[in-house]
């Protein structure tokens, strides 16, 4: 049985006084069953381990990892990093490595998910099926569980662990398809027939389908559709990106609606997370947006150094600058009920899908709405829509006017983004199925 | 290596399943980048392992382990996996025959990439990002490099016993300039760069050095030229970007899992019926589209698939006629149809799953330069910087990184953020001009994702530039 924090110490052992260590390792168990057509038809699972090592020799820095930690896997990875660190030129911004420092303690690992037998995840998948009668559905289940530790050669050691489970499935009609969803930590909190319920109604009801045409909507957009944009907006908050004058980020202005406050917390007991980052940073909360108003970034040591502030912890492997992993967006007092009541002409959005950015600067983001989208008349779901395509800046619909309302109920997607429903002035609809 | 493969089957029959097989592999990889100047990122990653399936039912079970000791452990686990999906059980899963391979499959190479200097490599990408940093204008620029050798050992119940050893590369470069509010992009090569199952002569055929000075200027003129008008007009596509068209388009459309509704939760499905293979109108009559594994050094090229299939090249769209699908042995079984032999998985750890060889268009008889010569009225677009599309593969949107505005057939104007947008049968009904052999580029994607766990497939595009009439332009967000 591999020791994280045995084979990251091994790893700045074996460098010894040739260069400045930081060493990571992690071991675990990854398992997804899959299914479609309403039966299961993939169901896989993986140990795995990953040993990666990360030398500065003066200054010149490189980077290696290797799943084979016996039989001289460490050894030979020690070796071929410091080689190839010799041929690097010094990197004059190489903050060095992160002191001693405790970690918090994270609440997000349960070890009957890290090593749940198929059969649970099985029942889960018969319950979600059983939800949705004759409709046919499809999705997954997955339960995973990680130990992992950190090492350096300033005398920092660190160990952590984290397990996740999700359920994202969808009952289709021959019309049709509508999205259930859950996230947590834990196996035993993925109710397969609630999110199975969920799924059928939005199948069903998106069964009577309304052609609309293109053009600007009202939108009320649920959690999975405000997580996509803060997958995308997250990068304007990366200091990489803001000292390279490619964020959307002016410091200090209210650039979203007052009804917006963001932060990033891994130490909050509903986040799924280690309590370090990839340098071995303590983490904590970092407050992004107060109610519109951009305040902050998310460093690693280098961006840290350079604008003369501590890092936040949210560095994430090599130079990719400080990216949040642990977002929350405050929930506000209406229930979603009363966030559609209010829309006279507009659209319910469940599901974003294949969305790419065209510029981060702008924000504009082209993609498509899935797995239920409803038209909205005098405050009622009156049909179903099929997908549409939008090109919409996501700062722009965020905009300081444009957030009417924003639901109480905020939950986890996807490990990542905590996030609730929200009612935004107009939405950007540029297409659908005849183009 | 084919021990411990063969230890993971036989554990996996021995607990029950009614077929195993197992894939061995080790792979090595090396990834540089720099960045305005300066080399950034040098990572050596090495990774062994061991994937077995099990077929019970109507279910695989799938279980990988790093430990070549756990191998037979891996093939109960598989086993016991397996069983477990009895809960929600279908039809039972069969398997189209395919012959039965003892071999060894080498996919060659001129010079090994781990074998030329990290030096003179980091040195190549300081150097263009460095050039491409020097012109006026240009915020970031940035260079990379990767190299993969995989060695595989597959056995299977039946007795299969197939080695294979790959070795590929590629590389890219980008200028991005920053305006007072918005940033362009300008890069070299096709999909996000230049990849192929090759050695480094790949990369010292691909010029960086000779074209860093253009990618820099043309990054910065962009930002001050015209925006692409909107409206319907005549599109003339490079042949790189037309290589992502049909990868998105064609490509993943023509999957037979997608079409069966193996993946309707995530990548989606299909508008391909099955019931209409061999009639169904896909595009004009100048669209011949082929998968094909055996074209020499392209990404999607290998000696056997990861059943045990021998690469092979299969046509899929014939004088514009639906004809041909991408499939395994399973949902070759299913349909009726012989396996294509286009299962892989994304290292040792991974389920291997239908994914693309190399799809592409059979060039047709013009040039680029005819094309825009006999186009009075049009747009010309160049590379892409965004791509998105429904999950019926119908309805898609791509942006470009430049365009020029053709008239009376001749290049006009410069035009920043090109876009277009359309569905899929009419787009390429549209079709009406294509370019030749002497123009035929065999471009892949290193990053085609696809599956739950998320896997990255290599994937390669044989295309030529085309012309596609009264397509729509100029998507605006405002």
């Amino acid at each position: 049985m591999i020791d994280p924090l045995e084979t990251a110490e091994r790893l700045v052992e074996l460098v010894g006084d040739r260069a400045e260590a930081e060493a990571a390792c992690s071991t675990g168990r990854s398992a997804l069953t899959r299914f479609a057509n309403s039966s299961i038809h993939q169901n896989v699972a993986d140990d795995f381990v990953w040993a990666r090592l990360r030398v500065s020799v003066g200054g010149r820095l490189a980077s290696a990892g290797t799943d084979r930690p016996t039989d001289g896997g460490l050894e030979r990875l020690v070796e071929r990093t410091l080689a190839a660190a010799e041929m690097r030129a010094v990197d004059p911004e190489w903050p060095g490595l992160a002191p001693p420092a405790p970690a918090p303690e994270t609440r997000s690992y349960d070890a009957a998910t890290h090593l749940a037998d198929p059969a649970l995840r099985a029942a889960v998948v018969r319950e979600f099926v059983d939800a949705g009668a004759d409709l046919r559905a499809a999705g997954y289940v997955d339960s995973n569980g990680s130990q992992s530790a950190f090492a350096n050669s300033a005398g920092q050691r660190l160990r952590g662990r984290s397990s996740s489970s999700t359920i994202e499935a969808i009952h289709r009609t021959s019309t049709s398809d509508g999205r259930g969803w859950q996230s947590s930590s834990r196996l035993a909190d993925i109710d397969g027939a609630a999110a199975g319920r969920t799924a059928a109604e939005k199948a069903r009801r998106g069964d009577d389908l309304v052609d609309i045409e293109p053009g600007r909507y009202e939108v009320v957009l649920e959690p999975f559709c405000v997580a996509n944009m803060l997958e995308f907006l997250r990068d304007g908050f990366n200091a990489r990106t803001f000292e390279e004058d490619r964020s959307f980020v002016k410091l200090g202005a209210r650039q979203l609606d007052r009804a917006l406050t963001l932060w990033d917390d891994a130490t909050d007991p509903r986040a799924i997370s280690r309590g370090f980052d990839a340098e071995g940073t303590p983490k904590r909360r970092v407050g992004l947006v107060h109610e519109g108003v951009s305040l902050a970034l998310c460093h690693d040591r280098k961006t840290a150094a350079k604008a003369g502030v501590e890092s936040t912890g949210h560095a994430f492997g090599g130079d990719a600058g400080g990216i949040a992993t642990n977002l929350f967006m405050a929930p506000g007092t209406q229930s979603v009920e009363q966030l559609v009541a209010g829309v006279e002409r507009g659209l319910l959005v469940t599901e974003f899908w294949y969305t790419r950015i065209l510029d981060p600067k702008t924000q504009v983001v082209t993609g498509l709405t899935r797995n239920g989208t409803f038209l909205i008349e005098g405050g009622q779901i009156v049909g179903g829509v099929p997908n549409l395509r939008f090109t919409q800046s996501y700062v722009d619909a965020l905009a300081p006017g444009n957030v009417v309302a924003v639901a109480d109920d905020a939950r986890l997607f996807d490990g990542t983004y905590h996030v609730p429903t929200v009612r935004l002035a107009s939405w950007n609809f540029t297409g659908g199925a005849k183009g | 290596m084919f021990d411990v493969a063969e230890a993971a089957v036989e554990g996996a029959l021995a607990a029950g399943a009614t077929y195993a097989d197992a894939r061995a592999m080790v792979q090595a990889t090396e990834g540089l980048g720099a960045r305005n100047g300066v080399l950034e990122r040098l990572a050596q990653n090495e990774s062994a392992g061991v994937g077995v399936r099990a077929l019970i039912g109507s279910s695989w079970g799938f279980f990988a382990t790093p430990d070549p000791d756990g191998a037979r452990r891996a093939g109960e686990e598989a086993a016991a996996i397996a069983k477990a999906s009895a809960v929600v059980a279908g039809p039972p899963v069969e398997l189209a025959d395919v012959g039965v391979a003892q071999a060894h499959w080498d996919s060659g190479w001129q010079e090994h990439p781990f074998e030329v200097a990290l030096s003179e490599r980091g040195d190549l990408l300081v150097d263009v990002t460095a050039t491409m940093k020097s012109v006026a204008g240009v915020g970031v620029a940035s260079a990379h490099m990767h190299a993969w050798d995989t060695q595989k050992w597959f056995v299977s119940s039946q007795g299969h016993r197939i080695s294979q050893h790959l070795v590929e590369c590629g590389t890219s470069m980008e200028a991005t300039a920053v305006g007072e509010s918005e940033t362009q992009r300008r890069s070299y090569g096709g999909i996000g760069g230049i990849w192929g199952t090759r050695g480094y002569e790949m990369v010292r055929e691909s010029d960086l050095a000779g074209n860093a000075q253009r990618v820099g200027e043309e990054a910065v003129a962009l930002l001050s030229a015209d925006e692409c008008p909107s409206g319907v007009t005549d599109l003339v596509l490079g042949r790189e970007q037309l290589a992502l068209q049909i990868h998105e388009s064609v490509g993943h459309a023509i999957e037979l899992d997608r079409i069966l509704g193996w993946e309707a939760a995530f990548a989606g499905t299909s508008f391909l019926d099955l019931r209409e293979l061999g009639r169904f109108k896909y595009g004009s009559e100048l669209m011949n589209i082929t998968a094909d594994a055996t074209l020499p050094g392209a990404l999607g090229s290998f000696g056997y698939d990861d059943e045990g299939t021998p690469a092979q090249r299969v046509d899929i769209v014939k004088d514009g006629i639906w004809v041909g699908v991408l499939s395994g042995r399973d949902s070759a079984h299913v349909a009726g149809l012989p396996p294509g032999g286009m299962v892989r998985g994304d290292g040792w750890n991974r389920l291997p799953m239908v994914r693309m060889t190399n799809v592409g268009l059979v060039p047709g008889d013009s040039s680029l330069e005819e094309i825009i010569a006999a186009t009075d009225d049009g747009v010309y677009m160049e590379t892409n910087r965004s791509w998105s599309i429904d999950d019926k593969r119908l309805n898609f949107q791509f942006g470009c990184e430049m365009g020029y505005e053709v008239k009376n057939g001749k290049r006009g104007r410069l035009l920043r953020n090109p876009t277009y947008t359309g569905i899929t049968p009419q787009f390429w009904a549209s079709l009406d001009m294509l370019g030749g052999a002497d123009e035929w580029v065999f471009w892949g994607t290193p990053n085609c994702g696809k599956g739950q766990p998320q896997q990255y497939g290599h994937t390669g595009h044989p295309a030529v530039p085309g012309r596609f009439r009264g397509v729509r332009v100029g998507v605006r967000s405002r």
